[in-house]
């Protein structure tokens, strides 16, 4: 019984603990439910990058709109000569979150066809890759291991969350190769080249102003969003609830939905059951046609949508010829950080923060991008930015 | 409040009564919220909705009942919807024969399930974890990580259609015939003698061996019976929602929660198949009543949580009562 | 970690976890020496022992409850928790630090002590119970975190990334952990009631087991590695994350328990085993990294040797205490508290 006994007694002690930590703790944290709920927006909500990222959206970016996975808005262009390496055969090492959704597997294959164009011109030699399965932690050991492991002569890294892998980034810039940040960013300005479309805000802005344009004064908007917590879906939101405000839009609710087409129909019949839904902003277009369905199966008129550059989504926009609008993400930034990788070692300038262009895909251009990705599955990104690649279209294709 | 449930407890008596007194409690707010929701038109939307995981239930509770767990039917039901979308491609014609497909693949997944649980002898925690796995991971591997392919119309009406224009109700929805037929077909069963085996073997197994049942058997054919509901599940989401990659995901704990709500005893022997549906029925009636009560959607685990707790606290407390059929000492059992 | 192994009997069931895990690490250095690498290289090693941390802390408490044939699935709820308490208290400052650890492992005992209030007093399923505890943990994050927070000092940074040669810190006070853990089971009297506990409860308390307070003690410590994971959490990411919940690592423990040798349904097993099964997941995941697997077929090999390992022990130790929990119980418990492995 002594062990017990001991337990019990220095739970009690923690109890104490609790006691005095509970009174110190209490200005910093939980300032009540109610206060934080209201104030979760402003968490992700920081106004000079909102008003930042809206002003990006009208400058013309620097370089070949052929080629929109090269070109950079405002570009501050760095020196790269110390990377700069004779031998030619570079391996280049590729640290992904994962490929959890249609975006990422969309992206992953483009980046893995931009390879093979650079291997067979002797750019690079090996690539290697590892995949984190959305788990920071798992992430941080990938990272780790290539940085032990001495053989990349570039990292490329898509982190998983921002915060939490800037240690990681850190350790590996401090050990002297290049280090090429995309799609989420990190803390630290350590990186090389940190590459990323305009963001999270431009997205959200673009799909709430296109509501706020195409609908009446007091009609409501349904928002179907993913998952809470996640810093680029979180600046969609914020963003949109930032447009809305200063809307006379009626927001009838926010809800998550885990991407999931069935949990989305569900919902969105669930509202349509209680009153008109005029308009749907999506933080991401995963399941947007199950949103779609939704109306059709209750006898209701098409919402006013914004979806994204999905093609099922935007072949079911011209099927029903909709008012809607898909924002983009750029999904050709998967492109970028390979060829960054070649550029910085070959000792050629790159910008240091890499801002591509991120441009919706409106009514007029709809027809335009539908029949270029004619043949591709539906769970593909219209912008994938892939077409001029050797491997185009078999690789999306038939993956 | 108290004295609803008491009335409810005297009314359904016994551990799987809660379930019933929840779901009359649940339907009740929902009334109190919006009394337009049990107008035909949206209790029909609300039931074909909510067919899927009853049906998923009833499986699950074949497994339960004989003691063990099927942690996979979350990943199968994806998995179905996939092979669906990919052999199908659009195409009407092929859509009878990847129908046979999908039973085939799922009564073979409930096979491996129940040889590699009974013959092996591993753990049904661990086998359906390994085979969650396994689909998740097998069919991203067979589409290149996101599904391709497309449903065909007529695959999509079992889930999305039904006979229309019925007077009061609007539309029967196809959905809601099955899972009635499923549901009556699973009460049946249980009362045959596959049906008292099924339950002996989760009580009491060195018992129900030793009086003949082949527990080995029956168990195996459970897991099948899990695999076919997954199966018919997986068309009925399929065809209500269409094809997305996150279809299925989370499931198997959804549906365990539905059927340990139902007052089935994780680590068998205890419960009725009725109970475990309707259980299934009142965890979709709850996540209408958030919606309804619009409670902001990050708290709602919490009081899903909290509900479940409760519920399951309270129906062992009325198993424990004396009086009552179950034996307390096995409500903390761990079904392996 | 061998030198956890007890001497018990020639080939006990912990001897062969650990002939599984040197047959891992030999299949894999086969093949990924066949794939033109070093398995063993010092870089790999690293990887390997980094990997076997997180999982390890949340392991070992997972072990002493599915002892006592409970279960938690609230662990990785907690863990992601913790890191946040732990990550907003240390505010950067490093004199926090030990009002910020006393402060996680407080809130992940007593949350382990609701889990086991609940299954013990409130007689609800383990499975159900911890689920639902994992639900409202998951509610009040996502209600109250809307992502990373805190500050996690440089110097407690230091247990995520420091290592002695080739073995990181975190690892060696896992293997700490562990070792008291190996100990508490073997050498006190609450250790050897949890194995009679998870024989069978009712046999326990007629022979004057207190087995809530077992039963109590189990889902207390379990919280308070699950804290401990969390705060390796937070050391590795420089702050709290909320979003760590989504990894399930709670069923990553599971299968790691299961794979050391303890049975689900309680009474038989041990942390050495425990440690050898964190071990084979670690090598897998290593060597699936360092020869480029699919991410896809990552899983399905995971799973397939998941099923497979435990396969392969399943049926001598299932033999041997299938009918126990109902039938033969007294002699279960002799039989399990002359062996603690």
């Amino acid at each position: 019984m002594q062990t017990t006994r001991l337990a019990f007694a220095s739970a009690a002690a923690l109890g104490l603990l609790l006691a005095t930590g509970c009174t110190t703790d209490t200005p910093t944290e939980s300032p009540g439910e109610e206060t934080s709920a209201a104030e979760s927006g402003d968490e992700w909500f920081v106004q000079a990058e909102y008003e930042e990222q809206l002003a990006q959206r009208d400058i013309e970016p620097e370089g070949d709109p052929a080629t929109p996975w090269l070109q950079a808005i405002e570009p501050e262009w760095v020196d790269t000569s110390e990377f700069a390496s004779e031998e030619g055969e570079a391996t280049v090492c590729f640290s992904n979150a994962s490929v959890s959704n249609p975006w990422r597997v969309t992206g992953w294959i483009t980046m893995q066809e931009q390879v093979k164009v650079l291997q067979e011109a002797g750019e690079i030699g090996e690539f290697r890759h590892s995949d984190a399965g959305d788990d920071d932690d798992q992430q941080i050991s990938d990272i780790q291991a290539f940085v032990d492991s001495g053989e990349c002569d570039a990292l490329i890294i898509s982190p998983s969350t921002t915060a939490t892998l800037t240690p990681a980034v850190e350790t590996a810039c401090a050990s002297g190769i290049p280090v090429i940040v995309f799609d989420r960013g990190v803390n630290t300005d350590c990186a090389t080249t940190f590459i990323h479309p305009i963001g999270g805000y431009a997205y959200g802005a673009d799909a709430a102003e296109f509501l706020v344009e195409n609908l009446e004064p007091g009609s409501t908007v349904l928002a179907l969003r993913i998952l809470p917590g996640v810093d680029v879906l979180e600046h969609r939101w914020a963003a949109a609830q930032e447009i809305f405000a200063g809307s006379e839009l009626e927001i009838l609710g926010d809800e998550f939905t885990g991407g999931d087409a069935a949990e989305i129909k569900n919902l969105v019949t669930q509202y349509l059951q209680r009153g008109e839904v005029d308009g749907i902003w999506m933080d991401a277009g995963d399941g947007a046609v199950a949103a779609i369905e939704a109306f059709e199966d209750a006898g209701q008129p098409y919402p006013v949508m914004a979806g994204e550059d999905e093609l099922s989504f935007m072949r079911k926009w011209e099927e029903t010829g909709m008012t809607a609008i898909a924002p983009v993400y750029s999904n050709f930034q998967w492109r970028t950080p390979v060829l960054a990788a070649t550029m910085i070692l070959s000792g050629e300038q790159v910008p240091a923060e890499w801002i591509l262009p991120q441009e919706p895909i409106t009514e007029a251009d709809l027809a335009d991008y539908l029949e270029r990705n004619a043949d591709m599955p539906s769970l593909h990104y219209a912008k994938f930015g892939g077409e001029d690649l050797p491997g185009f279209p078999d690789a999306w294709r038939d993956r | 409040m108290t004295r609803v449930r008491a009335a409810a407890a005297a009314l359904f008596g016994g551990g799987t009564g809660t379930v019933f007194a929840l779901l009359v409690l649940i339907f009740a707010g929902i009334f109190a919220m919006n009394p337009g929701f049990f107008e035909g038109p949206s209790l029909m939307a609300f039931l074909k909705q909510a067919a899927p995981l009853v049906i998923l239930a009833a499986g699950q509770y074949f497994v339960i009942v004989s003691g063990n767990f099927d942690l996979s039917v979350g990943a199968l039901v994806g998995a179905q919807v996939v092979i669906a979308a990919r052999l199908i491609d659009g195409e009407e014609p092929r859509t009878v024969p990847v129908l046979l497909v999908m039973l085939a693949f799922g009564l073979l997944v409930g096979l491996v399930n129940g040889l590699v649980t009974t013959v092996l002898k591993v753990q049904s925690f661990i086998t359906t974890l390994g085979m969650l796995l396994v689909l998740y991971g097998a069919i991203r591997l067979w589409t290149g990580g996101a599904p391709t392919g497309a449903l065909s119309e007529s695959f999509r009406t079992a889930g999305r259609r039904g006979i229309e224009n019925v007077p009061i109700l609007g539309q029967i929805p196809w959905a809601l015939l099955i899972m009635l037929a499923v549901g009556a077909g699973a009460i049946l069963l249980m009362r045959t003698r596959f049906g008292r085996i099924l339950m002996a073997s989760g009580d009491n197994e060195l018992a129900a061996r030793l009086s003949g049942g082949r527990v080995d058997t029956v168990r195996t054919a459970a897991f099948v019976l899990s695999g076919l509901s997954a199966t018919i599940a997986g068309v009925l989401i399929g065809g209500f929602a269409g094809v997305s990659a996150q279809v299925g995901e989370g499931l198997e704990f959804t549906v365990i929660t539905a059927v340990v709500l139902g007052g089935v005893v994780l680590g068998g022997g205890r419960g009725a198949v009725l109970a475990a549906m309707a259980g299934a029925l009142a965890i979709e009636a709850l996540f209408t009543l958030f919606n309804q009560m619009a409670l902001p959607a990050t708290l709602r685990p919490t009081v899903q949580g909290a509900i479940i707790i409760a519920a399951v606290a309270y129906a062992a407390r009325q198993r424990a009562r004396p009086g009552a059929t179950a034996a307390p000492a096995t409500a903390t059992a761990t079904p392996s | 970690m061998i030198a956890f192994s007890p001497s018990a009997r020639p080939l006990g069931t912990t001897a062969l976890i650990y002939l599984a895990l040197a047959g891992v690490l030999a299949l894999g250095g086969a093949a990924v020496a066949l794939d033109g690498g070093n398995l063993f290289a010092t870089a790999n090693l690293v990887d390997m022992l980094t990997r076997t941390s997180l999982t390890g802390f949340l392991a070992i408490g997972m072990t002493l409850v599915i002892l006592c044939r409970s279960l938690d699935l609230s662990v990785g709820y907690v863990a992601a928790l913790s890191s946040l308490v732990g990550a907003t208290m240390m505010d950067g400052q490093a004199a926090n630090l030990p009002l910020a650890v006393g402060a996680v492992l407080l809130v992940s005992g007593l949350i382990g002590a609701a889990n086991g209030a609940i299954i013990a007093f409130l007689k609800v399923n383990p499975f159900i119970a911890t689920l639902g505890t994992g639900l409202i943990i998951k509610g009040y994050l996502d209600t109250e975190y809307k992502g990373p927070a805190g500050d996690v000092p440089a110097v407690f940074q230091q247990f995520g990334y420091t290592r002695i040669a080739f073995v990181p810190v975190s690892a060696i006070v896992m293997l700490a952990v562990a070792a008291a853990a190996i100990w508490f089971l073997r050498a006190t009297r609450t250790g050897h009631h949890m194995y009679a506990v998870g024989g069978d409860v009712d046999v326990a308390r007629m022979s004057g087991i207190r087995t809530t307070r077992v039963l109590l003690t189990a889902h207390v410590l379990c919280g308070m590695t699950a804290g401990m994971a969390g705060l390796l959490l937070a050391a590795r990411f420089g702050t709290g994350s909320a979003e760590a919940y989504t990894n399930l690592y709670e069923l990553d423990a599971i299968a790691a328990v299961v794979l050391g040798g303890t049975l689900l349904l309680g009474g038989k097993g041990g942390v050495a085993g425990t440690v050898a099964g964190v071990a084979i997941l670690a090598v897998l995941d290593t060597v699936f990294n360092v020869m480029q697997i699919d991410p896809f077929a990552k899983d399905v090999l995971r799973g397939a040797v998941i099923i497979a390992a435990v396969a392969l022990y399943a049926r001598r130790q299932l033999d041997r205490t299938a009918r126990r929990p109902r039938f033969a119980a007294a002699q279960g418990i002799e039989e399990a508290q002359g062996r603690p492995s």
